[in-house]
């Protein structure tokens, strides 16, 4: 089992609103963005919807990412709709 | 160097914008720009009365100087400036500036309309409308994720990426 860590979670947009909060201070085992993802999906309400919405996005220390990607303490990881600037 | 990347609430002055970018460079034949505006028609016929942006401090700035270091690769220019506002804004403001100078016109044309087709399906921005019905997100489209498959790039953002 990986040692626990803290990472720092941000939400944004719709995201943002559907859970009421923009940042938060998490405690992990998870190895990937993907298995925290997971983790996170299982908190039950409000993030089971607001984090399995069509298209969601996510970010890992400002950058987009797929998932498969470690995970270490310290890290920011981002969760948010498809963007739409310009 | 001038900062190339500036989000910021406040308007900006393309003129002003366009001199400093090419300020003092004889290498420059061509200044091309793109400016963003608010539009005041939503799709379903209600007017919009209010536009506001959000953005990711840090990652936005990020991803759009890696957007203007790709177009570098891709094309022969000299120098690029984007200004992207955020907060609330009114119908007939302007909301971006994308601009790219070059020797020839051709290779500013291309980069810029590479940077806006980049910008609108990757850089964390989030608009907000409010029309007499109410507020709502806008929907990312994906007509936006086509104009960005054209430069050989898969966008998934209006339509996420197969086995994403």
């Amino acid at each position: 089992m990986a040692d626990e860590k803290h990472v720092t979670l941000r939400y944004f947009a719709s995201v943002r609103e559907a859970l009421g909060c923009d940042t938060e201070r998490w405690q992990t085992r998870a190895a990937t963005v993907a298995a925290l993802h997971a983790e996170l999906l299982n908190r039950g309400a409000p993030w089971a919807d607001a984090l399995s919405a069509k298209g969601l996005r996510m970010a890992h220390n400002h950058a987009m990412v797929a998932g498969e990607v470690a995970l270490s303490a310290g890290d920011e990881v981002a969760f948010f709709p498809p963007v739409t600037g310009g | 160097m001038a900062a190339r990347v500036t989000i910021q609430p406040n308007d900006f002055d393309v003129s002003a914008e366009l001199a400093a970018l090419r300020r003092g460079d004889g290498r420059v034949g061509a200044v091309c720009c793109f400016v963003g505006t608010v539009r005041d028609v939503y799709p379903d016929g209600a007017r919009v009365q209010q536009l506001e942006l959000e953005h990711y401090p840090g990652m936005t700035e990020r991803a759009i100087e890696a957007m203007i270091e790709q177009a570098e690769t891709r094309f022969d220019m000299l120098g690029a400036r984007v200004v992207h506002r955020v907060g609330v804004l009114q119908p007939c403001d302007q909301i971006v500036l994308v601009a790219v100078t070059s020797a020839h016109r051709g290779q500013s044309f291309l980069a810029c309309e590479f940077l806006m087709d980049y910008l609108k399906t990757q850089a964390p921005f989030w608009k907000k409308e409010t029309t007499p019905k109410g507020a709502h997100w806008v929907d990312a489209r994906a007509s936006d994720d086509d104009a960005l498959v054209r430069w050989g790039i898969q966008a998934g953002n209006a339509s996420p990426l197969p086995g994403a």
